[in-house]
């Protein structure tokens, strides 16, 4: 079950008529940047997601549109913030120690209202950490990045194909409420090749009155963020403020997999997810009635969706390529309504099904069943 | 420290009517700035709007504001703006350039935010000979905050933040970054203007305007340092601190550096 505020997937039918390709995940995602109306990309090169920047230098100017391999990313999302205020739509693409050097933009894009879509394909941390696939980013993505009191959608696809649809609702969402959107990725979605169907969808165009086209015959604009009265900044920050309540009301996604009837559920996101679908399938198989809760959209993160599914569990597990960090999330949301578990793993390291299989029978055996439910 | 007014010598009886040989400039808004009394940002304002009304380019200009004293100079120039992070607005010009190639796009930066916290964009920008003109005002110091060492800080200059003044040993030399970027091959146009006389005034003046037109050419990136003052955090008076201008030159040589237009 999928459940969005959003249309975000053409229907099953339609999708398997059309012939399916073999695409690696960085390029798919370019691709998908492009047949959405991407007029500009800019980026800097850096594993493992120089393959998405290589097929925009090759792509972008043979559809006439922008790309610039940047001196720095602090220099890419700053050609973003420029290219955006002037009206276009705008990629930019990293990994973990790019995304740190992105963090400054982010804070002026979301105080100038401005809409880029920005892709992480998350590699291992701290510092130059490895190259390997992680998921070790969560918190910077949806609480940190840049200063002040702001807030940034982030999707995260589970699969190419999905990132593919979520690229378009990642512009779509960028420009409806004039943000920048995150697309996170990992390490394994951004290396590995997929038999996909490929969806495009380009979103329509909006010319927003505030865009810097020249002061041609009206008064100048100005795109800004700094309002030094406090009484100024403080309106200014209501407002945005108004409009992240928007967003957390309208565009939280989610899916849920086997969670009807389950008694233990497994809360996974990306390629963590998959690894939990193939531990649910196999929980199942030896008796244990599992289920996965799949968050989609990191932030808003689907709270009310994961408390009400956690009423009815013994135990909730939460499976993260990282230390810890949505799970975070995850207790906020259940808030106390069933124990709330964690297995992760580090630096590259991929859990395994039988991994995570393991860690389900743990958190049964300390937990007990919920009174009235068998 | 008192300043003395000029005293202007009153009209002789049979003088011919008033003309007006100077107005307020028609892109320069009919407003008081925030800047400090004898601050050389308004005479630089001036001369960018009078050359972008002259060449017509107004109307489809997109300039970027820059992290400093001048970062409102949104609220005196009559054209869109945006507003860049600290030093970073050669990078934001380049956004808006190649989304906009038929639009005059123009930055508008102080010392420290070009030649310290915004080094590596300003000399990519012209390493790429990125088509837009950089108006760079050089008054030696980060006059924002209160007046701390700059890159272009002159040896011996005493700052709040080199209270015995600069030692080369401790805080470096001053960085001759026009210098530096008239050797990359992407600069089309560098030239160092001041605004200590009204000579030097009128010939930054022509500077500006040889840097628009290298833009509009499309000859590649072009930029103006104009050295200028700042009388607050020189500790001077307005009238001390444009007499200290010529002691800058000695260290900041005013001259064209690069016209690659001129050379054919």
């Amino acid at each position: 079950m999928i459940a969005t505020s959003v249309p975000s997937r053409p229907p099953a039918a339609a999708r398997n008529a059309e012939r399916r390709v073999l695409l690696k995940g960085n390029e798919a995602l370019a691709e998908a940047a492009i047949q959405a109306g991407c007029d500009a990309y800019f980026g800097y090169p850096i594993t493992p997601q120089a393959e998405l920047l290589e097929w925009m230098a090759r792509r972008m100017p043979e559809e006439g549109r922008a790309f610039v391999q940047a001196e720095s990313e602090i220099g890419a999302i700053s050609m973003a913030l420029g290219a955006a205020a002037a009206g276009a739509r705008v990629l930019v693409s990293t990994s973990s120690p790019g995304f740190s050097l992105m963090a400054e933009g982010m804070s002026y894009l979301a105080g100038s209202e401005l809409p880029v879509v920005l892709v992480d394909v998350m590699r291992g941390g701290p510092g130059l950490g490895s190259i390997g696939p992680a998921q070790s980013d969560y918190l910077a993505a949806v609480k940190g990045h840049g200063h002040g009191d702001y807030r940034v959608p982030v999707l995260a696809p589970a699969s190419i194909a999905e990132g593919m649809v979520l690229m378009a609702d990642a512009f779509e969402i960028a420009e409806r409420y004039r943000t920048p959107v995150i697309l996170l990725a990992d390490g394994i979605l951004g290396q590995a090749m997929e038999p996909v169907v490929p969806t495009y969808r380009m979103p329509p165009r909006t010319d927003g009155d505030w865009v810097l086209s020249g002061a041609d015959g009206r008064p100048p604009r100005v795109v800004k963020s700094l309002h030094l009265r406090p009484e100024a900044l403080e309106a200014h920050n209501q407002h945005l403020q108004a409009k992240f309540s928007e967003i957390a009301a309208r565009e939280v996604r989610w899916e849920t997999e086997r969670l009807d009837g389950a008694e233990i559920g497994v809360v996974a996101y990306g390629v963590a997810a998959r690894v939990a679908r193939t531990a649910v399938g196999r929980a199942r198989d030896a008796g244990l009635a599992a289920g996965l809760f799949r968050p989609i959209s990191l932030w808003p993160f689907p709270s009310a969706a994961l408390a009400e599914a956690a009423s009815r569990l013994r135990a909730v597990l939460v499976v993260e390529l990282s230390a810890g960090q949505m799970v975070e999330d995850a207790r906020l949301a259940i808030e106390g309504r069933a124990p709330v578990f964690f297995h992760g793993r580090t630096g590259g390291m991929v859990p395994s099904p039988s991994e995570v299989v393991g860690a389900l029978r743990r958190a049964w055996a300390q937990t007990e069943p919920r009174g009235g439910t068998r | 420290m008192t300043v003395q007014a000029p005293v202007l010598p009153a009209a002789p009886a049979d003088a011919p009517p008033a003309r007006l040989i100077a107005g307020r400039p028609r892109l320069l808004e009919d407003r008081s700035t925030h800047y400090c009394p004898g601050c050389g940002h308004g005479v630089v304002h001036r001369l960018v709007a009078e050359v972008l009304d002259e060449l017509g380019v107004a109307g489809r200009t997109i300039a970027v504001a820059a992290v400093g004293c001048a970062v409102f100079a949104y609220d005196y120039l009559h054209v869109d703006f945006v507003e860049a992070q600290h030093g970073r607005a050669p990078a934001v010009a380049t956004g808006i350039r190649r989304v906009r190639p038929d639009h005059f796009v123009l930055t508008y930066q102080g010392d420290g935010d070009l030649a310290a916290i915004g080094t590596a964009e300003i000399v990519h920008a012209a390493a790429r000979g990125e088509r837009i003109t950089t108006i760079f005002v050089n008054n030696g110091t980060y006059g924002m905050t209160g007046g701390q060492l700059a890159p272009t800080s002159l040896l011996g200059q005493r700052t709040s933040s080199t209270p015995l003044g600069r030692d080369a040993r401790l805080n470096g030399y001053p960085i001759p970054i026009t210098e530096m970027l008239a050797l990359a091959p992407g600069t089309a146009y560098a030239a160092r203007g001041s605004v200590a006389t009204p000579s030097t005034i009128g010939r930054t003046k022509a500077m500006i305007r040889r840097a628009c037109e290298t833009q509009i050419e499309g000859l590649g990136f072009s930029i103006v340092e104009v050295l200028s003052n700042c009388p607050v955090g020189w500790g001077m008076t307005p009238v001390e601190s444009i007499a200290h201008l010529a002691e800058v030159a000695e260290t900041y040589p005013l001259g064209v550096l690069v016209d690659r237009g001129a050379e054919g």
